[in-house]
């Protein structure tokens, strides 16, 4: 039987993963969209986890909810990247100089 | 008041949201009038749905996810008064620069939901959600001008750094939930207060901390502010300059003081650094600026930082002023990007700083109240912006922190400088070159002058407006 901190292992796993790839990426706007949605999930196991051990469903609605989020938080995400494709045919992150940031 | 009545402003605003953007679909090209009076009309509608209801004390509805107090009723009908005035300023500035752009009224209608969702949030799924529907449309609102290099490097950088803090605020709540096992708000303020120092208690609150953090634009989580400032449209960076700052506002206190009131000691601290940070890096930062509306942006963080000192007090007198502070803090920032947009002309954005010269000679009264607007945002008494910092600073001496109110003082006085360059620049300074002539519609002066008038008025009778968020906040978290 997994206890609840293998869970919490693995959700802080997935968090850091994805927070390190946006901060370390350099090159692919699109590998950052998919670390954001990985770090989405790693919350999500998280509730999961918690809302098993702690006896509540409260935790399992929320996961429902931001699944719903992400999906249409990537659908603008992918919708700024045509514009910005279309504006600078680039997704090098390293190209996103034009103010400095 | 039923569970039903409770909702009735937002419930109207999301059916004509979509009504609006029904007109819009069916609108003949050209006519951005019709969806413009349909998004006004909508907002004046809500917003005396808002004062009709407006709750004597606090209440919670829908298994206590949602709550109508008066802090709620007064930020919202605040909120809709700048989103209204922000249409205006947004109609001239799309009627000059001749787009046919009405999606700006219609995006910025389910931001206001958004906020409104936020504001009355008590329970951390519905600030979640109040806080994604509010900073998706803001993501696509800064990404609107499609045309433009600036604006979709701006939108990216925006969407990229606000889902990290999304991600970091949802893992912080994860982990608060693990400890309490609940979301409701109030039920776990009664589970922190009195626990001893829990280490995923403490945990959770520092990545919260860290969402709330980015959503405000305090130092060290600013970094997006300066460049989405600067990249945007203006009326969108009006827009997201003003309004959510009173969102923002509302989910700080009731995360921090509503759900984690037990937990004051330990983010105290934290806030302390926060806001001692963003006061010294917005202000030193914001001197060598020329673009105006990057120098804004740095303003916006020193002025978010001194917010935050008013919740650092942690009790209700210091949520008052705080809340007091970020209603003046966004009239008048308004006002400032209201300045940009009457000056620019089609091709021309006119958001150097070069472009305000010897404007007193070419408008006098915009530049009077420009003026006053400026002489606000620096702290100068008698106008509104110095009743704010007085407010905040006396109850932070109160709670015994005075060396902060005088690193509050010190920097706010570094502050001023730039502050009062773009008076100098206006009144005593000769225009190098031709610059292009005023072309501000007449309704969007009319609303600029009495934007500028307002903060002029506050500044006189800073005690009608300090009583109602007084009152306010002593129902709401007493």
């Amino acid at each position: 039987m997994l206890a609840l901190s293998n869970f919490l292992t693995v959700g802080a796993i997935l968090f850091c993963l994805s927070v390190a790839g946006i901060i370390i990426n350099r090159k692919n706007v699109i590998i950052l969209l998919m670390c954001i949605e990985l770090m989405l999930l790693a919350v999500n196991m998280n509730f999961v986890a918690f809302s098993h051990f702690n006896g509540s469903v409260d935790g399992q609605i929320f996961v429902f909810f931001i699944l719903t989020v992400a999906a249409a938080e990537a659908a603008i995400g992918l919708a700024i990247l045509v514009v910005l494709f279309r504006n600078r045919n680039s997704i090098n992150v390293e190209d996103l100089d034009l103010m400095k940031g | 008041m039923t569970e039903l009545q409770a909702v009735l402003p937002e419930a109207i605003l999301t059916g004509l949201a979509c009504l609006t953007l029904m007109v819009d679909v069916f609108r003949r090209p050209g006519a951005v009038a019709l969806t413009f009076w349909s998004a006004v009309l909508s907002v004046l509608v809500v917003l005396i749905a808002v004062a009709t209801l407006f709750p004597p004390g606090m209440t919670t509805y829908f298994h206590g996810t949602f709550v109508l107090d008066p802090m709620a009723a007064v930020l919202k009908t605040f909120l809709l008064v700048v989103v209204l005035f922000s249409f205006f300023y947004a109609r001239d500035y799309l009627q000059r620069h001749g787009e046919d752009q009405s999606v700006f009224f219609i995006l910025a209608l389910f931001a206001t939901l958004g906020m409104m969702v936020l504001i009355s949030a008590h329970s951390l799924l519905t600030i979640y959600l109040g806080l994604e529907l509010l900073s998706l449309s803001l993501y696509a609102m800064v990404a609107m001008d499609r045309d433009s290099k600036a604006a979709s490097e701006a939108a990216m950088k925006y969407f990229v750094l606000g889902a990290l803090a999304s991600g970091m605020l949802l893992y912080g709540m994860s982990m608060l939930y693990g400890v309490s096992g609940t979301l409701d708000l109030s039920e776990l303020a009664q589970r922190t207060s009195g626990a001893e120092a829990n280490l995923l208690f403490t945990f959770g609150l520092v990545f919260v901390l860290i969402g709330i953090a980015f959503k405000l634009g305090v130092a060290p989580f600013h970094m997006w502010v300066p460049d989405v400032y600067e990249g945007a449209p203006t009326p969108v960076t009006l827009f997201l300059g003003s309004a959510p700052k009173l969102a923002a506002f509302a989910m700080a206190i009731r995360v921090l003081a509503d759900g984690l009131g037990g937990l004051h000691e330990s983010w105290q601290d934290m806030l302390i650094l926060l806001a001692v940070l963003s006061m010294a890096i917005g202000n030193i930062v914001a001197i060598a600026q020329t673009n105006i509306k990057r120098m804004l942006a740095y303003s916006t963080i020193s002025h978010m930082g001194f917010l935050l000192l008013g919740i650092i007090a942690a009790n209700a007198i210091g949520y008052a002023a705080s809340m007091f502070y970020v209603i003046v803090y966004a009239i008048t920032s308004m006002g400032a990007f209201a300045a940009i947009i009457l000056l620019s002309s089609a091709g021309h954005e006119s958001d150097q700083l070069s472009d305000f010269t010897g404007l007193a000679k070419r408008s006098p009264w915009m530049a009077f109240i420009m003026l006053v607007l400026m002489f606000s945002l620096a702290g100068v008494p008698p106008f509104a912006g110095f009743w704010a910092k007085w407010f905040v600073l006396k109850e932070l001496v109160g709670a015994g922190e005075a060396w902060l109110a005088a690193v509050a003082v010190f920097f706010s006085l570094i502050g001023a400088y730039y502050y009062l360059r773009v008076i100098k620049l206006m009144y005593f300074d000769e225009p190098t070159g031709a610059l292009p002539a005023l072309t501000g519609s007449e309704d969007a002066r009319l609303v600029f002058s009495v934007n500028g008038l307002a903060v002029l008025v506050l500044g006189f009778l800073p005690g009608t407006l300090m009583s109602v968020c007084l009152g306010a906040m002593l129902v709401g978290t007493g």
